[in-house]
């Protein structure tokens, strides 16, 4: 089966820009003579594929054929909808990626995880203390961590996610804020963790309480808010919205502009 | 890591750096800003929706003989997926207040509100709730805050940036209800860049007069998107979300009014029926019909299905002859090709340049006028920087943001950026990125009023799917703002509707009559829509898939 599918052609991105792409002759030419893109194979739950050398995990399965439906949603690394676990050849360790940003290798052996079973308390938010309570209560699992960092072993953000656990237990919210603010919601730690912590929620707590009550108010948007209920826009915004297009055109272009520096 | 070939050209955008670095300390902008007639040549010139084959006449429904973007055009004369009269409508499977379609920004924001007024809900979402464009906005949202700006000042933006198109009163709505958004996502737990003196930071972004783009580091959409979704699951008693259930038609009554969906479970393919009283339609944009075969920034669900569903039932469609391309989408690694580069790049003042390290364009135009100037640098001028697979760009300028604001201001401001790149080698505090523009926006959409009204009773639209609040183009950050401000009126307004309402008898008829009306108007085609996801299999598979009939794109 691999053999055959070793027969086709380089690889062409499906979603190539044909309006973006003027080539040059010597271009052209070089495409007559271009060298045949190196494949690799990739076994993907557990049937072998060629695919391009160069391709993501992704590509590589669509490359392969197949129409993912759990597993692919922003495809650029924000949405952690496709965890992914692999191993490769000789090497006995199980590595974790998400599947839009990681490369194939050659040998590599891989699955998507459909989904991350994992438990999310419901909670009132406005019922919270801003401290260790709340995960004394929402998450006291947490309190099992064995410090094995294998959670931040298995993040493809490679955050420090072992240390904003232990940044919960001590109640740090401001730590683990900052720790997992980059944090997708992959599950990969979570699926890797000995003490089954679901640690992407934690991190999801702490930013939340942080922002309702750690974070600092800003008193320029308690004025302006003031200014709009009070209606001191109305009149102004009566006036531009009667204003024919042209006095509007005018009114735009004559506009000055916020300088840049602070 | 670039190739060879790039060096030159990269070390002449190292030599002109330092000048530019001056230019850019001086506060005042880097090359002039475009008169209004200037832009209006590069548009037509250039940008893409002025191709003479952009556009073509849709030759059914509500906007039958508008031009439109000629993907958008096909996307509506679409057969149906399901056959209407198989369905025992007086059976609903399920029955609530408001069945809201979608599960990004938007959906979510409706549901909390239509919650605090006392509506259930039911979320259905294509894929996992938050899987949505929401999910992966970088640079920020606009809200008038300081003490320089002004909510009308942010109207005047807008208005012009969408060249005047835009609906007034929507317009208003965004900006007038910016400040209140920027509380209520905050009381939520956003976590908003903050000030030292606890005001937030804030940046200016393409076709800013001030300084308003407030952001989450470059997780903006992120964070915003995670704190809706949690508050969502927190309501498990009122708000009940339906994953990979799409919705592929709407149902009417008998008076005319919506009462609800067809959801289709995309794994078992089971067919069910949601009666409600009102439906809000937030099913985002089109970026993944590829249009004009442009990368894009888009989440792997933008194929417009909310549009199909909403033009068979009726409902007008504003604006479908235009398109946003982001200015900067990356061309080179390949496999990043389409990945937004954040606006809040050239907001922090990083600069696009050609190849030979030179400025072409005010880093800061609106975005449909800096792409329409990107792409005639690359193809008129052949100042562009070809890429080993065939596509061009230029440089924007990364390094100077560190120059200009410090060591480290990338890692902490720009981590998703910084991450995305140094994958493949490159380091972008000290190499500039490749880029062209990228398909992003779906600028018109169902037109609706301030109060996500449609032509249809019953039927409410906010986000992306809308059309009217951005007129023709519209600007960085104004999206966020868009769906949570259009996200909680629509909640609002369909929850003060749902108490009133009592419904008719549910119907298909729509579903039907537009099938003929398909036949009568000569059309023949095999496209089905909505159409759920894109097909990216290679044409070589293809041709080994010989199943006797398959229904659209889905396999």
């Amino acid at each position: 089966m691999s053999q055959k599918i070793a027969k086709k052609k380089m690889a062409k991105n499906p979603h190539l820009a044909v309006e973006t792409a003027p080539r040059t002759k010597a271009m052209e030419k070089e495409e007559v003579a271009a060298v045949p893109t190196k494949m690799v194979t990739v076994y993907i739950m557990g049937k072998a594929y060629k695919v391009p050398a160069e391709s993501t995990i992704m590509g590589a399965i669509e490359y392969a054929g197949y129409q993912i439906k759990r597993g692919a949603g922003c495809r650029e690394g924000f949405c952690g909808a496709c965890a992914t676990v692999y191993r490769l050849p000789g090497d006995f360790k199980i590595y974790t990626g998400l599947a839009c940003t990681t490369l194939v290798q050659d040998g590599m052996w891989l699955s998507q995880l459909p989904s991350i079973p994992a438990h999310k308390p419901v909670y009132d938010l406005e019922k919270l203390k801003p401290d260790i309570t709340a995960f004394q209560q929402l998450y006291p699992e947490i309190f099992r961590c064995v410090a094995c960092n294998t959670c931040t072993k298995a993040c493809p953000q490679n955050l420090q996610v072992m240390d904003y656990i232990q940044a919960a237990i001590r109640g740090d919210i401001e730590k683990v804020m900052d720790l997992s603010f980059d944090c997708l919601c992959c599950g990969l730690c979570s699926i890797r963790c000995p003490a089954e912590i679901v640690h992407y929620n934690v991190g999801l707590l702490a930013k939340r309480l942080y922002g309702r009550y750690l974070s600092p108010r800003s008193q320029e948007l308690e004025l302006r808010l003031q200014e709009i209920r009070s209606g001191k826009y109305d009149k102004e915004y009566r006036k531009l919205i009667k204003m024919s297009r042209e006095d509007l055109k005018k009114l735009y272009y004559a506009r000055d502009i916020e300088e840049e520096k602070e | 890591m670039y190739p060879e070939y790039m060096r030159p050209s990269l070390k002449k955008v190292e030599e002109t750096r330092p000048r530019r670095l001056e230019l850019q300390k001086s506060g005042k902008p880097v090359f002039p800003p475009m008169t209004a007639q200037e832009r209006e040549e590069v548009l037509k010139k250039f940008h893409p929706d002025y191709r003479p084959d952009a556009l073509r006449q849709v030759r059914i429904g509500p906007n039958k003989g508008e031009l439109m973007t000629r993907e958008v055009a096909d996307l509506l004369e679409s057969h149906t997926r399901i056959d209407p009269t198989k369905f025992d409508l007086s059976r609903p499977d399920f029955e609530t207040d408001i069945l809201i379609i979608g599960g990004g920004g938007a959906g979510c924001a409706a549901a909390i509100i239509a919650r605090q007024h006392g509506a259930k809900s039911i979320i259905s979402t294509k894929l996992r709730l938050g899987d949505a464009n929401s999910m992966m906005s970088q640079g920020g949202m606009q809200a008038a805050v300081t003490p320089q700006d002004s909510p009308t000042r942010h109207y005047l933006d807008a208005i012009g940036g969408g060249h005047f198109d835009n609906k007034p009163e929507l317009v208003r709505a965004l900006t007038e209800d910016g400040p209140e958004v920027v509380k209520w996502l905050e009381d939520l737990g956003v976590i908003w860049d903050k000030r030292p003196d606890g005001n937030n930071y804030v940046l200016h972004g393409g076709g800013t007069s001030r300084r308003r783009m407030h952001s989450c580091r470059d997780y903006t959409g992120a964070i915003i998107m995670r704190t809706l979704m949690d508050e969502v699951r927190n309501h498990p008693e009122d708000i009940t979300v339906m994953e990979f259930m799409p919705t592929v038609e709407l149902i009417m009554d008998h008076h005319g009014r919506c009462a609800g969906g067809i959801l289709y479970n995309l794994e078992t393919e089971e067919y069910f029926i949601v009666k409600a009283k009102a439906t809000i339609i937030a099913t985002g944009g089109f970026g993944r019909l590829h249009i004009r075969g442009f990368d894009t920034t888009n989440h792997y669900g933008a194929t417009g299905d909310g549009l199909i569903i909403a033009y068979r039932a009726g409902a007008k469609l504003l604006y479908m002859d235009s398109v946003q391309y982001h200015p900067t989408g990356a061309v080179f690694p390949e496999q990043i090709a389409g990945f937004l580069i954040t606006e809040k790049i050239r907001g922090a003042g990083g600069q696009p340049v050609n190849r030979h390290g030179e400025l072409f364009v005010f880093p800061k135009e609106p975005r449909d006028v800096e792409s329409a100037a990107i792409i005639r640098e690359c193809l008129e001028r052949k100042n562009g920087i070809e890429t080993p697979s065939g596509r061009v760009g230029v440089w924007l300028d990364s390094p100077l943001i560190e120059m200009l604001h410090g060591e480290g201001y990338i890692a902490k401001n720009f981590p998703a950026m910084y991450r995305q790149f140094i994958r493949y080698g490159i380091d972008i505090t000290k190499e500039p990125m490749l880029t062209y523009p990228s398909l992003h926006y779906q600028n018109g959409g169902i037109e609706i009023n301030e109060r996500c009204e449609t032509n249809i009773p019953g039927l409410y639209v906010a986000g992306e799917a809308s059309g009217g609040v951005h007129g023709r183009n519209r600007l960085m950050g104004n999206s966020v703002l868009d769906y949570n401000v259009f996200g909680r009126r629509a909640g609002k307004y369909a929850a003060e509707y749902a108490k009133n309402v009592k419904l008719g008898r549910l119907t298909l008829d729509h579903v039907l009559n537009y099938e003929k009306e398909l036949k009568r108007a000569g059309i023949k085609t095999d496209r089905i829509a909505p159409i759920l996801l894109p097909l990216y299999t290679p044409e070589e598979v293809r041709k080994r898939q010989l199943t006797a009939k398959y229904e659209g794109t889905l396999r």
